[in-house]
């Protein structure tokens, strides 16, 4: 008469080991750390984990364990290790000069074998671990004034280079009009308007003695370049973040406009600021064929006319001339690409910068162009300057690459000899190094590493003093049921901690009182089926017909009910930002979670202890 | 243990007329306090800067405050949870960079106190705050008329009706509570009025589940003998899960801190409204849109024939 299918107990079964070994990371705790990776942005090695080793061994610092991990390498430390995780620091930035990124970090101490399968602890959110959080707003309109700005100095240059004569090139309210003397000049004009750019809409007019062109961008080509611009800005946020040595940067759109910026850890905000404000400049220059830059470095002596650099990659030392070809405000878009097959950065420049190349490059073939790229920034304490240091700025150039001129060119060429990943990088850079959007911080948020901790406690008090009152209660109330709904809110906790740990969603401090008032709710679907189950007993049928017929009848309400919750959370978690989309999270995790374990997970016990009962005149509820 | 050993037969519905007088009386009472005295609104809705310092010792707010105007800040200062934690929070001025008023007020307290820890730094700008408010307000306008949509679709448009007006009433009654009390309101308040609003439809909905099953089981009784016998039934686990939630509400409000303080006082008073409104509100509603059992049968018809293949 009480049929359970066999295969629900696997299910049941199946789904609470998979619960237990995603939960399983978070019990060991976490202890300090140091994060490193390679300055140039190679993976570690073993031969980099050896080196830092010996030099650790040297200063006899002691630690943990090390292992490398993606492509970083982690020294995790005793749990009271910090004093031990000072001495690293400095043992392996006196050691190994500025070869590595040092992040200080927080390490899962989780044994071995489980980080080996790739198992992870919950991440938590910045209220809980301590950290800064940057919302910039991007100004987008800037981005496209910019770029008229350029259209409008181009189309000049191209008129004068036609001939054709004009009485004066106006931008005003983002429309472009270029008056012209004569009308009949209407049309060649336009051709030669035209090929300089694609995605403007044209108007021409022609009124009597005013003949004039109209440009403006059409609303596709406006999205890409506002879309660009904040692209690019990210970019070199997250460059610049790389530099500051923080363990789990995060850095993401928001909205049309925004920069969500997130580092954990970081306690001074205003040192990150100073350093994210850094800005980058691109420059080319001819590379000085005839100097041996290698005796330049060696003898301190630089020919006249020419300076010394280093190439980005190995370090290795070149020459290149002084005058600048083409600096980075002239440059105006890069994207990756291929040429003949191989990849490649295309790159455009404005009227002028296009100009200036086609000069060079026509009276320069065979000879090579180096790829400068430039960074100023506001040095934090410590801080290593690679450049030329002036009080705390500090100047970065580096050569990124020097190919060979193979043709004449101007406005738009490629750069290649890179590999597809390089090419993609450069052109990444060439746009971070250049025309960024001005942008400003609208949104900080920082919380120190002590309140993190506090809340941490708090969070993990209130769900132990809550755990316990609901045992207490169900335990009274519904007796041997009532400790079926216990263990099935325990493996509802499970179930939410390994999915949240699965899905290394963030928790934050809402997300923890998301689990506390969810003990409540999640009860809610056990009470749903007692309740019937004592409505069916007092009615007189007998205990297992009552179980059966309980959590028939019982399923349709939960369901219902729970789905009403369920589109709060989802819309919480479609509008939320941050702490709240945590909670939503939570939410919605939860209630999935307790619909799995209430409807089937305690059925299967009940099942398990009631079902094969032949005879069974009463029930413990 | 049992609490309702027997169903009970509370005549609910007899005295709904009386209810529905305090429903409407606290709802214009919010109202006219939202209006009169506003929110507290957090910097999360206004922009502008909260900071949080740790001192040694208890520290005396009015020396704080003075510290803090002589370096020319007008600033809102109070103890947050104990007696050694202030916040000081500043409106932002037109053309201030937020973020140096962070540090300048940090340097003005350090000058008092050396010792002082910055704990916590937030700096919202306006348009931020702005922008928030909208999207929570948006946010709660879409809860609504999803859950309105699930609601009709499910069960029957009266009441989906009266689950909605229920659900309204719920958050009306919690941020009048907020600006009685002045209990700052800040995004995680928010959060909780959405979770409040999912808890007290699903109390409705728990309620209209039996009054959908009894008007298939009990023919011959009026609507209102089926609404009340529908609470009746159901006001065990009504009791007992309130009760529940309330336990773990609680004592979120007594632990959780002071950053949680208006998050579980909205969550406490919600689940304390929504009991009380999927009885008195959307029950006694259904009953007063002359909800019968021809209203469900109908569905159920309709149901059967989008079944047929």
């Amino acid at each position: 008469m009480y049929q359970f299918a066999k295969w629900k107990y696997w299910l049941v079964i199946l789904v609470m080991l998979f619960g237990i070994v995603f939960a399983l990371p978070n019990v060991f705790g976490e202890a300090p750390a140091l994060q490193l990776s390679r300055n140039d942005r190679k993976p570690m090695s073993e031969e980099d984990s050896t080196r830092l080793l010996g030099v650790l061994k040297t200063e006899n610092v002691t630690f943990d364990t090390s292992y490398l991990e993606k492509d970083r390498m982690v020294l995790r430390f005793a749990k009271n290790g910090n004093d031990q995780r000072t001495k690293a620091r400095a043992a392996i930035l006196k050691g190994t000069g500025g070869d590595y990124l040092i992040a200080l970090a927080n390490a899962s101490r989780m044994p071995d074998w489980i980080r080996h399968i790739g198992l992870k602890p919950m991440s938590l959110g910045l209220d809980l671990r301590g950290g800064v959080h940057f919302v910039y707003e991007v100004d987008i309109n800037a981005a496209i004034t910019q770029s008229l700005e350029s259209l409008a100095s181009d189309a000049r240059t191209l008129l004068r280079e036609k001939r054709i004569p004009y009485d004066n090139v106006t931008l005003e309210n983002n429309v472009l009009r270029v008056t012209l003397r004569s009308a009949s000049d209407l049309k060649a004009a336009n051709d030669a308007l035209r090929t300089s750019d694609g995605g403007y809409d044209v108007k021409t007019q022609n009124e009597g003695a005013g003949a004039y062109i109209e440009l403006r961008l059409t609303p596709a080509e406006i999205k890409r370049r506002q879309d660009l611009a904040v692209q690019q800005n990210i970019t070199t946020l997250r460059n610049r973040i790389d530099e500051l040595g923080v363990s789990e940067p995060q850095v993401s759109k928001q909205a049309l406009n925004r920069i969500e910026v997130q580092l954990p850890g970081v306690d001074d905000p205003n040192e990150a600021i100073r350093v994210l404000g850094a800005t980058a400049t691109l420059e080319f220059r001819l590379v000085d064929m005839n100097g041996n830059a290698y005796d330049a470095e060696r003898t301190k002596r630089v020919p006249i006319g020419s300076k010394l650099y280093k190439m980005r990659e190995d370090g290795t030392p070149i020459l290149l001339k002084r005058e600048i070809v083409v600096s980075g405000d002239q440059l105006t878009d890069a994207m990756p690409g291929f040429t003949e097959g191989l990849p490649s950065v295309n790159v455009k420049l404005d009227a002028r910068g296009g100009a200036r190349m086609l000069k060079t490059t026509r009276e320069n073939v065979g000879k090579r162009m180096a790829v400068v790229y430039i960074e100023q920034k506001r040095l934090a304490e410590g801080e290593v300057c690679k450049g030329t240091r002036s009080g705390n700025d500090c100047v970065e150039e580096e050569v990124i690459s020097a190919p060979t001129i193979q043709g004449v060119f101007g406005q738009s060429f490629q750069i290649t000899g890179l590999m597809a990943t390089e090419a993609s990088e450069l052109s990444l850079l060439l746009r971070a190094g250049s025309l960024a959007a001005p942008q400003a911080i609208v949104e900080q948020r920082s919380v120190g590493p002590s309140l993190g901790q506090d809340n941490i406690d708090r969070g993990i008090r209130a769900m132990l003093i809550g755990l316990v009152l609901t045992f207490a209660f169900m335990a009274v109330y519904y007796r041997a049921f009532g400790w079926i709904a216990n263990l099935v809110l325990i493996s509802n906790l499970i179930l939410t901690v390994g999915l949240l740990s699965m899905l290394q969603a963030s928790l934050s401090l809402p997300g923890i009182a998301a689990v506390v008032f969810h003990m409540g709710i999640a009860v809610d679907a056990n009470i749903l089926i007692y309740e019937r189950i004592r409505e069916e007993l007092r009615m007189g049928n007998s205990p297992l017909s009552s179980i059966n017929i309980g959590f028939e009848k019982a399923f349709a309400t939960i369901a219902d009910s729970n789905v009403t919750t369920l589109i709060a959370g989802v819309v919480l978690f479609a509008f939320g930002t941050g702490t709240i989309r945590s909670f939503a999270i939570v939410m919605t995790l939860g209630i999935l979670t307790s619909l799995f374990t209430s409807v089937i997970g305690s059925r299967a016990l009940v099942h398990a202890i009631w079902g094969n009962r032949r005879k069974l005149d009463h029930l413990s509820i | 243990m049992e609490f309702f050993h027997k169903v009970t037969t509370y005549p609910f519905m007899h005295t709904r007329r009386a209810w529905y007088g305090v429903s409407i009386a606290a709802v214009i009472a919010s109202i006219v306090l939202l209006f009169w005295h506003g929110l507290n609104l957090g910097i999360d809705f206004t922009g502008g800067v909260v900071l949080e310092f740790a001192y040694p010792a208890p520290v005396n707010i009015e020396q704080t405050r003075g510290a803090l105007s002589k370096a020319g800040f007008e600033a809102q200062v109070q103890h947050f949870g104990d007696d050694r934690s202030i916040m000081v929070r500043l409106l932002p001025h037109k053309g201030q960079d937020v973020n140096a008023v962070s540090v300048a007020v940090t340097d003005a307290l350090k000058k008092v106190t050396p010792q002082v820890e910055l704990r916590r730094a937030e700096v919202v700008g306006a348009q931020v705050g702005d922008e928030l408010t909208n999207q929570g307000g948006l946010a709660v306008l879409f809860t609504f008329i999803l859950i309105g949509i699930y609601t009709w679709f499910r069960f029957q448009w009266k009441m989906g009706v009266s689950a909605v007006v229920a659900t309204l009433h719920d958050p009306l009654l919690i941020f009048g509570f907020f600006a009685v009390t002045q209990i700052p309101f800040d995004l995680s308040c928010l959060a909780a009025i959405l979770a409040v609003i999912g808890y007290s439809l699903n109390d409705t909905v728990v309620v209209f589940d039996r009054v959908r099953e009894n008007f298939h089981s009990m023919r011959k009784a009026s609507p209102e003998a089926v609404m009340d016998a529908s609470i009746n039934q159901t006001l065990s686990r009504t009791i007992i899960t309130s009760g529940a939630t309330l336990l773990t509400v609680g004592v979120l409000l007594v632990e959780g801190g002071e950053t949680l303080r208006g998050f579980s006082a909205a969550l406490t008073i919600g689940i304390l409204v929504g009991t009380y409104s999927s009885i008195y509100v959307a029950g006694a509603l259904a009953l007063d849109l002359k909800l019968n059992a021809r209203d469900l049968m109908k569905i159920e018809r309709e149901k059967e024939v989008d079944a047929m293949p």
